[in-house]
């Protein structure tokens, strides 16, 4: 059995290429799967922890996660295809006027 | 036994109330004709006074419902009616503005509705999936609200914006429940405590869980580092939508960071307190002295919201400290009462005065102001002094109970420094007051008696409950956690 640090190891990188693809691209949908990455970094560990302690409920989180991430998804992609209707383009840089 | 039983759905009723009443608000929208159309924010508003009466009637329920997920105590319900009166006054605000600016659709108030509930849920959420859940069952309608003015490219923007940095802020709020189910083998908050107290093998992952859930609640409540997308997001946001956010939101975020570090960490307390007062002071600072520099109405409330949010965060450093959690916990309730009653006035004379395509909002609109409307500009004023914390307002007892929580749990230092940018406040504050009381102008207000109706309300609100201050605290005093 593959001990739990690898998972949290490995989940811990994931996070952190996620976290750092959030603050250094500029496309959203690029921003956005880096998102998902991290919460899927989340859901591994999840899913290691319930292995070592042979609980459940670590697995059902997972699922709970997995239907917030698709509803996020629904409302996410329409956001950006909003956008990218009334602007021609998703690059966040050019996408902000707010400013001050 | 049953999964689910009768006393957990009747423990849940106000909320479980909200969502259904939302569902059949969808339905009623879609298959009404014209003439039903124009009934939806009444059936709104008709349905959260129902489930405001709900909440009251069983206000003195207190019970563990669906298996410990749910802690259904004074808390949640002192949550439930400062989050259903907010919601009233939202859809007050609401429709002549939705009709004006052209987007009455009846999608808006199902998001609202929905929304109410999410934070209904957080104030009764004892299990970090249900905080997970209902912080994202808060959010989600939310994102579409804020860009609810599509193809309003202002509008789109703040959605966007909100969506992203919202969603990145639910991923390290979900990470740090992972590591904290990773310290604990659970994630029911009393069974983390428990599982503290007997000592644990891996005691970093439950402080690394808990500063990432506290960087998760930093940006719903808009606490600085994380605020930078508030002012954004509430300068491009329909007017009403920012009104809700900026009151929905922040009880939301501070009810679920409340319960969970109360009852989940106060084992961390020495640990996290340093990282909270840093917190505090740079929300303090950024918030009020960044405000100064703003010439827009909204982004100047977006920063006075930010500095509104440290104040309450500064009662809440010393919280597993078992002698001062209590008044901890009632000051801030209390605050954000005072709070949600200010700030929906503030965005009331916003509204009264903002014109199509974001003009109006700029502050030298409101230059003659007390000319033209004076009952508007007397309004503000008083908004304004009870922003401030000037006696005889509801922030000055709001304050007032926050600093006395933050000197008992002694950190004087934390209290000086919420004096000193109180002081800063008062300059942008008066910034405003001065410009419609001695300058000259023409704003011409929009006539809307809704509006008008909720500035009234609030205004006297806020002068008249001051007198009440001592009760109100009770009642917040009244709103304990059950912790086991």
């Amino acid at each position: 059995m593959v001990p739990v640090q690898y998972f949290v190891g490995l989940s811990a990188i994931l996070f952190t290429l996620g976290a750092l693809g959030v603050l250094t691209r500029r496309n959203a949908i690029i921003i956005f799967m880096s998102i998902e990455l991290m919460l899927n970094s989340a859901n591994l560990l999840f899913v290691a922890f319930a292995r070592a302690f042979e609980a459940l409920s670590g697995q059902i989180f997972v699922f709970f996660v997995m239907t917030v991430a698709a509803a996020e998804v629904a409302v996410g992609l329409a956001l950006i295809v909003a956008v990218f209707r009334t602007k021609d383009t998703i690059n966040i840089d050019e996408v902000s006027s707010l400013r001050g | 036994m049953p999964i689910i039983s009768s006393t957990d759905l009747l423990a849940i009723l106000p909320t479980a109330f909200v969502v259904v009443w939302a569902c059949t608000l969808l339905l009623v929208d879609v298959f009404a004709g014209a003439g039903g159309k124009r009934l939806t924010p009444w059936l709104a508003a008709l349905g959260l006074l129902a489930a405001l009466v709900l909440s009251v009637r069983g206000g003195g329920l207190e019970q563990t419902a669906f298996n410990g997920m749910l802690e259904v105590d004074g808390f949640s319900h002192a949550i439930n009616a400062l989050v259903l009166g907010s919601g009233l006054l939202a859809v007050l605000l609401s429709v002549d503005y939705l009709r004006q600016h052209g987007i009455a659709k009846g999608e808006y108030y199902v998001m609202l509705l929905f929304s109410i509930s999410g934070v209904m849920l957080m104030g009764a959420a004892a299990d970090l999936i249900v905080v997970f859940l209902s912080i994202e069952l808060l959010s989600i309608p939310l994102y579409i609200l804020a860009a609810f003015a599509q193809p309003d490219p202002k509008s789109e923007e703040a959605g966007l914006k909100y969506f992203l940095l919202g969603a990145f802020a639910g991923a390290f709020l979900l990470y740090g429940v992972a590591l904290v189910y990773g310290a604990t083998a659970s994630t029911r908050l009393s069974e983390i405590t428990a599982a503290v107290a007997a000592g644990l093998e891996n005691p970093i992952f439950l402080l690394l869980g808990a500063a990432l859930i506290l960087i998760g609640f930093g940006f719903k409540v808009a606490a600085a580092p994380f605020h930078m997308w508030t002012p954004d997001v509430y300068e491009g946001a329909p007017t009403p939508v920012t009104a809700f956010m900026a009151v929905g939101a922040k009880v939301g975020g501070f009810a679920a960071l409340l319960r969970v570090f109360i009852v989940a960490f106060p084992s961390l307390g020495a640990d996290l307190a340093p990282v909270l007062i840093g917190v505090v002071a740079a929300t303090l600072i950024i918030g009020n002295v960044a405000a100064i520099a703003q010439n827009n109405i909204k982004r100047l409330l977006a920063y006075s919201s930010i500095s509104h949010a440290g104040f309450i965060l500064m009662a809440f450093v010393p919280y597993a400290d078992d002698a001062v959690y209590r008044d901890t916990l009632a000051a801030a309730l209390f605050y954000l009462l005072a709070f949600a009653v200010t700030s929906f006035g503030s965005w009331a004379v916003v509204m009264a005065l903002e014109k199509a395509e974001g003009k109006g909002l700029e502050l030298q609109d409101y230059a003659g102001l007390f000319r033209r409307h004076p009952g508007l500009a007397v309004a503000m004023f008083v908004f304004m002094l009870s922003f401030i914390g000037v006696p005889p307002t509801l922030g000055f007892a709001g304050k007032f109970y926050l600093f006395r929580a933050v000197l008992e749990g002694g950190y004087v230092g934390l209290a000086v420094l919420g004096v000193l940018t109180s002081l800063v406040s008062a300059y942008y504050y008066l910034r405003v007051v001065v410009v419609m009381f001695m300058q000259d102008g023409k704003p011409q207000a929009q006539a809307s008696p809704l509006l008008n109706l909720a500035t009234a309300v609030t205004a006297v609100g806020t002068v008249a409950l001051f007198f009440f201050s001592q009760p109100l605290l009770d009642w917040a005093a009244g709103a304990f956690l059950r912790l086991f």
